[in-house]
């Protein structure tokens, strides 16, 4: 029993920090309250969730080889230490996700999302994470397409293919759509990413040539490079020669990252894209490390209210009531099904021994809701004025310091124009008005949060492009990695109609291939860029929809593999997330198409909009016909695509339900593990 | 503490996909005595191939 009292302590800890976030009004509270609480919650939760499943649930056996036991080769599978593979794993899952939605969300207040983020990642996120993990661990580390072929079909193992290349499609657009929000009119922070450019191929030719393997040596080298360009980058946007050559607008920088992404992903790996991982991974590390310290250093008061009219739908940052779109605005960091492709990659191939699998499935994913909290945190210690002056779109505020500040004022959270002027000067930028995407808003905090505890208000210009580095950087990263992914998924899934297209000796259809994918997350790109909306409000939520999807597929995959394993009386563990995510994704993905309010649904937008055609008659933010075709026949390929993903998670759902049954009938476990007792290869 | 910073080393090259070289030859000489291991150069280049190649399903969002 006395083993239990530090647990208990905690969670009274956490309890109360808890009540002091959702009770205050009126007061002001401090950020301080939301980190103790959701780190007690989490601790907890580890202690005697994690734990639980790990014994009841899995019953992981420590003793059974791991596929790095079973198949070692020094290379893919390789026992590695705890720490060493948490720190792999974490690395590969955080990403730009948990540092966008929680911004987004903020706009119902702070406490809507902290609860989400907190109850979502216990029961939903962190299970999703362990579980395809511990599935994967059994199998050899197959791959989640692999996974649900063996255990569900291969029919269905298809459709979930094709689902995820979809949904790595929206991905890639919606954090294309981040840097143009952030890089567009900023020469500032365009010439510090360009600048990345030629700098990583420089580090590249260094581990190539000059000290091949040295990682440590050429990231510091890069990082001196990064921030001689952010510190050269203030004098060239001054310049009246070299400041118009880096100021784009949001069209031209769509079109340079559409030629970026095609062209980077068929670069050999060892010339931009390895090299900028390197930078890319140590600066997210490094700067989570340091909002963390700063956050406790600064202990800041939250300034935005608890709870605020949007919760009710209307929000001028994305449409939609608190259900179900809350829960699809926040999925990082709450869940993530992009996840479930991690926790069945390298990881399970890496993984020592069973034992291990609770902290890094489980812990990880707790771990990257905390970054979650952080951004949440970042956006609530903002001046909510500042806040719904950057996230709301142009249509809504206009364009200029006055109008903003009326519209923002109007709304209820009162600001000055002087105040807008001078948060943009103190961050070295034009303007801040309608920056939506949560790079720009969270690089605000994290430059209030680090000028606090470096530099004071001069530092601020600097800490703020540093911020914006640090996000284009790694989502660039992505870009890039991605593309290469989606070029295989798309050859794998073509291959099934055209025997051969897989073959890699020949060039045609790796180019092809590409060309496809880039054409695609191009084209929902451009989409969500010429959107007068701002792109974020359309392409968002289509993005969060498809990523709960896939969530909810990996959790019914957790669902059938324990019925096969007869272990259906502890279903509940991934039943109940699954159904949740079923309940937000398709009620949302159901308003998405249906709902009468033009806002929200893609129907009725197409409708209105097909409508006034038709009269003749031009809606803004339209500004001729053609524009307005334009609009219509967006809206009716973001209908189809959310109608895909409907689809394709209803026919995972039927597959599911199918094979429980069966497993039911059957008289003895039917999963297909690799078996205990199975000697070590060699 | 010498301990502790060769654990931070192994897992910031781990974070960017580059096993322990050391562990490898191990392995090789443990069960593949015949076959000449790779050299780090080599060894370092084929983990940067595998990492980026595509073939891992990309980073997270």
């Amino acid at each position: 029993m006395t083993r239990h009292i530090p647990w208990i302590l905690i969670a009274i800890v956490g309890a109360v920090a808890l009540s002091v976030v959702a009770v205050s009004r009126g007061e002001t509270v401090n950020a301080l309250w939301i980190v103790v609480a959701a780190v007690s919650s989490f601790l907890v939760a580890y202690r005697y969730y994690a734990l639980y499943i790990a014994r009841h649930v899995m019953r992981l056996d420590p003793s059974r080889p791991t596929p790095a036991i079973r198949r070692a080769d020094g290379l893919d599978y390789v026992a590695t230490d705890r720490t060493v593979l948490f720190g792999h794993h974490f690395a590969a899952i955080a990403g730009a996700g948990p540092l966008v939605g929680p911004v987004l969300a903020a706009q119902m207040g702070y406490l809507p999302g902290t609860l989400w983020i907190i109850a979502g990642v216990v029961l939903a996120g962190a299970v999703q994470d362990f579980l395809i993990l511990f599935i994967s661990m059994r199998r050899d580390g197959k791959s989640l397409g692999e996974l649900i072929r063996m255990e569900m079909g291969q029919v269905a193992g298809t459709i979930a293919l094709f689902g995820a290349f979809m949904i790595m499609v929206i991905i890639l657009a919606v954090l294309a759509l981040i840097v143009v929000k952030a890089l567009a009119e900023s020469p500032w922070g365009m010439f510090t990413v360009a600048a990345t450019v030629p700098l990583a191929m420089i580090m590249g030719a260094y581990t190539r040539w000059i000290r091949p393997g040295r990682i440590g040596e050429v990231s510091l080298l890069g990082l001196i490079g990064l921030i001689a360009a952010i510190v050269y980058g203030q004098s060239i946007a001054q310049s009246p020669v070299w400041g118009p050559v880096f100021t784009f607008t949001p069209v031209q920088l769509c079109w340079i990252l559409i030629g970026y992404g095609a062209v980077a992903s068929v670069l050999p790996v060892w010339l931009l894209l390895a090299p900028r991982d390197y930078l890319s991974t140590f600066l997210k590390i490094g700067a989570i490390a340091a909002l963390a310290v700063g956050i406790v250093i600064m202990a800041p008061p939250l300034k935005m209210h608890a709870v605020t009219q949007f919760a009710s739908g209307n929000g001028p940052v994305w449409a939609g009531g608190l259900f179900p779109f809350l829960f699809i605005t926040i999925a990082c960091g709450a869940v993530s099904g992009f996840h479930a492709l991690i926790s069945s990659g390298t990881t399970p191939k890496l993984i020592a021994s069973e034992a291990h699998a609770p902290i890094i499935g489980y812990g990880a994913m707790l771990m990257e809701a905390f970054v979650a909290i952080m951004a949440l945190v970042g956006a609530s210690i903002l001046d909510p004025g500042i806040y719904f002056t950057m996230n709301s779109p142009a249509a809504v505020i206009g364009k200029d310091a006055a109008s903003a500040a009326a519209a923002v004022t109007a709304m209820g959270f009162p600001i000055s124009p002087d105040l807008i002027l001078q948060t943009a000067k103190d961050v070295g930028e034009h303007s801040i008005i309608s920056r939506a995407g949560g790079a720009p808003t969270l690089a605000v905090a994290m430059a209030e949060i680090f000028s606090h505890v470096i530099g004071g208000p001069a530092m601020k210009a600097f800490w703020y492009h540093f911020a914006i580095l640090f996000e284009a950087l790694f989502i660039l990263t992505a870009v890039d990695a991605g593309t290469r992914a989606g070029r295989f998924m798309l050859q794998d899934l073509i291959a099934l109609a055209v025997p051969g297209f897989k073959d890699n000796r020949s060039m045609a259809p790796g180019i092809v291939a590409t060309a496809l994918t880039v054409a695609a997350w191009g084209f929902f790109l451009y989409q969500g860029v010429t959107d007068p909306l701002g792109g974020v409000n359309t392409l968002w939520p289509v993005f969060g929809i498809s990523n709960q999807m896939l969530a909810a597929i990996a959790l019914m995959l957790g669902t059938a593999v324990l019925f096969r394993m007869k272990r259906d009386r502890f279903a509940w563990v991934t039943i109940v997330p699954a159904a949740w995510l079923l309940i937000c994704t398709l009620s949302a993905g159901w308003l998405k198409l249906f709902s009468a309010d033009a806002k929200v649904g893609f129907l009725a937008h197409a409708a209105k909009f097909g409508a006034a055609a038709d009269r003749g008659e031009v809606l803004a933010p339209a500004r001729s016909m053609a524009e307005m075709e334009a609009i219509i026949f967006n809206d009716r390929v973001d209908a189809g695509l959310v109608a895909i993903f409907l689809f394709v998670v209803l026919a995972v759902l039927f597959f599911t339900v199918r094979t429980c049954l069966a497993a039911r009938k059957a008289a003895a476990p039917t999963a297909r593990e690799i078996p205990a007792q199975l000697v070590p290869a060699e | 503490m010498s301990l502790f910073l060769q654990k931070l080393r192994q897992m910031a090259r781990m974070m960017v996909g580059v096993p322990d070289y050391d562990s490898y030859l191990r392995h090789m000489r443990e069960h593949h005595p015949g076959h000449a291991p790779m050299d780090r150069i080599a060894f370092f280049r084929e983990r940067q191939e595998a990492r980026y190649g595509g073939k891992n399903g990309g980073k997270c969002c």
